[in-house]
């Protein structure tokens, strides 16, 4: 098996919701009220290895876009701990060039590449910048980069606003890969895509992992999407994740409830009416998360133990873990 | 089955640009019966909105719909004032987008809201008002209906805003809902919730509804019939079963098979070369040509409707056999 490149422990991120300046003062001379909590990623525990793509899927608030942004290292963490190659994140951002080695491509490019920037410099910046390409070679090297995404040599001279949905994704892509990442990580890459589009850009992200060996942690509600790309999948539900397995026995034998919710949920092109009664409840405000297990008020096969007990991931085959405590009993 | 009580017919709704003339929607025909949930599927600049748009009498400047009929119950639409299209809205044919804070007032309870949807189109006493408030908002499955009445759009979760903007299309009792991606922006629990009452309200109602879309999962469980649409243009339209268990069309054949849950998970998708043809420089032939794995050169030339069956309609000149 290959070797570990990313490990995060135990790693929660909170956020102090409704602060203000005027809050903080009324606070001082009227006594501390406690604030607002919200626990956006709640102990999760995640392995990566060289060249696998991990995985992340849930629903809106589950916090799956909070963890992509830590592994990533634009947020910083409120505990826990990110290990790059076995070395922690701390010493590892201190050195620019080494965090580069970390890319993120995100959901919506318009809003992640800057509109006043050509692509050429929005795809060779921080390659010059950092020493990975001499200034005077730096044209050559852009184009190459855009040739292996798909977009012409003359996308160099040319604006973000000036592309198609699909080909401002490429060069987000394009942007990341010029630092020469060994981890890309995808927040909803393809999901504001039409589905032929869709399917140019989750082909091009399968060249480049086959190419380079990228590892990858690709984050998205749409199960499809994940099942076709992953290896592994993580599922997350209020900021915990409650079921981790290989994708193929994720889909054949989902253990955890939600999971199998997930999965009966997931739109499918099929000529079956669906007769079942959809699944009851709404996703609960993760600013009050209910207690014991998040999912135990939609749960259909939850008890008493449930609403008191906070349930610890268990293995129950090899390499997948759950969260579920009831499951097994039934 | 009961007659068609509403039409379009060689619909034409072109954008006087001063790049030129984009024809977003060019001679569309459909029919639509009660009880009956017609989805319309495409990629984006398909012109599946403009249609909608235009059924709706809500295209502006630099646009207008330039040929073409669209009636209900024998009543001619693009004849109407704008005066008497807005008493027509609402209470004949309701209309839900994709998000639902657009529709809602943000300073507003829900309430008071809906209770002006009702005001706005007759004289209606508070306690008549309310009772049909909690109708439609427990039809569309709000549970306690009573305090969301109280509630401001913000309060709401974006799955219980959608389900308020739906029941306020069903308040007044329209004959059709016209609905442009309502569930798009959902998360899959919240959506299947939704699909699951609105399916039962379209029965129950006998109401005739449009479900624009660029997901055929969802319309595959949804739809009676489906229409699909490229670059403006009808490309085929028939019966669910038509559409998605016998495409003839190369076009509806190659968006079914590029979609994750038609391929073997690992491998690479199957996806359409090259991208949709600008609606500025569109030739009179076929706009997928270009794309096209079995064109030739007659698909350079306006392609005719070909009846395939009783409900099935396509617009090719190669289809695939059936």
């Amino acid at each position: 098996m290959n070797e570990m490149i990313f490990e995060a422990k135990d790693l929660s991120r909170s956020f102090t919701v409704g602060r203000s300046a005027f809050r903080d003062l009324a606070n001082r001379f009227m006594g501390d009220r406690p604030p607002t909590v919200l626990r956006a990623v709640d102990n999760v525990s995640l392995t990566l290895r060289e060249g696998e793509t991990l995985g992340v899927v849930g629903e809106s608030g589950c916090g799956k876009s909070t963890l992509a942004r830590m592994i990533a290292g634009i947020l910083p963490a409120s505990s826990g701990e990110r290990h790059f190659r076995g070395e922690p994140y701390d010493s590892l951002l201190a050195r620019k060039r080494d965090a580069l080695k970390i890319q993120m491509v995100f959901q919506d490019p318009l809003s992640s590449l800057n509109p006043r920037l050509r692509v050429g410099e929005i795809v060779g910046e921080a390659a010059v910048l950092h020493g990975l390409v001499p200034r005077s070679r730096v044209k050559e090297y852009v184009i190459e980069i855009l040739a292996r995404v798909g977009l012409p040599a003359d996308s160099i001279g040319r604006y973000p606003h000036q592309f198609s949905g699909g080909q401002r994704q490429r060069v987000g892509i394009a942007r990341s890969l010029a630092v020469k990442p060994d981890m890309l990580i995808c927040d909803e890459a393809v999901a504001a895509l039409d589905v032929s589009v869709q399917a140019q850009i989750i082909n091009l992200l399968m060249d480049i992992r086959r190419d380079s060996g990228l590892a990858m942690i690709f984050i998205s509600h749409d199960l499809s999407v994940i099942r076709h790309l992953c290896d592994r999948v993580a599922v997350m539900y209020l900021g915990r994740v409650v079921e981790l397995a290989e994708t193929e026995q994720l889909f054949a034998s989902p253990a955890h409830p939600y999971t199998r919710m997930l999965l009966e949920g997931m739109p499918k092109i099929s000529l079956e009416r669906r007769k079942f009664m959809p699944i009851q409840g709404e996703i609960p405000s993760p600013l009050s998360p209910p207690s014991g297990c998040h999912f135990h008020p939609r749960c259909p096969i939850a008890t008493e133990h449930c609403r008191r007990t906070r349930p610890e991931l268990r293995e129950i085959a090899s390499g997948q873990v759950h969260a579920c405590m009831n499951v097994e009993a039934l | 089955m009961t007659e068609p009580f509403f039409q379009v017919d060689d619909l034409n709704t072109w954008f006087f640009t001063r790049q030129g003339v984009i024809k977003s929607v060019r001679d569309i025909s459909f029919d639509l019966r009660r009880g009956e949930v017609l989805g319309i599927v495409g990629e984006s600049g398909s012109g599946k909105s403009v249609t909608g748009m235009s059924i709706m009498g809500q295209i502006d400047e630099p646009g207008r719909i330039v040929s073409g009929s669209i009636s209900l119950d024998g009543q001619e639409l693009t004849a109407l004032t704008f005066e008497e299209m807005r008493r027509f809205r609402g209470r004949k044919i309701a209309m839900v987008f994709q998000n639902p804070l657009m529709t809602l007032n943000p300073l507003m309870r829900v309430r008071d809201q809906m209770y002006e949807a009702i005001s706005e189109h007759g004289d209606v006493s508070r306690k008549e008002m309310h009772d049909r408030c909690i109708e439609v908002l427990m039809a569309v499955g709000i549970p306690s209906p009573q305090e969301r009445l109280n509630a401001y759009p913000h309060e709401m979760s974006g799955g219980m805003r959608q389900r308020v903007v739906i029941a306020t299309a069903l308040l007044l009792g329209p004959d059709m809902i016209i609905a442009d991606e309502p569930t798009t922006a959902l998360d899959v629990t919240i959506q299947a919730q939704i699909i699951y009452h609105i399916r039962r309200q379209i029965d129950e109602r006998g109401l005739g509804m449009i479900w624009i879309t660029h997901d055929l999962s969802t319309l595959s469980e949804l739809a009676d019939r489906i229409m699909v649409m490229y670059a403006g243009a009808m490309m085929e339209i028939g019966t669910t079963e038509d559409i998605i268990g016998f495409p003839r069309h190369p076009y509806t054949r190659k968006l079914l098979s590029s979609v994750p849950s038609r391929n073997t998970p690992g491998e690479k998708l199957r996806q359409i070369p090259g991208n949709m043809p600008s609606l500025l420089s569109l030739g009179k032939g076929c706009p997928f040509a270009s794309r096209c794995e079995r064109a030739t050169e007659i698909c350079s030339e306006p392609v005719p409707a070909t009846r395939l069956s009783a409900t099935h309609h396509i617009w090719c000149y190669h289809p695939f056999e059936g």
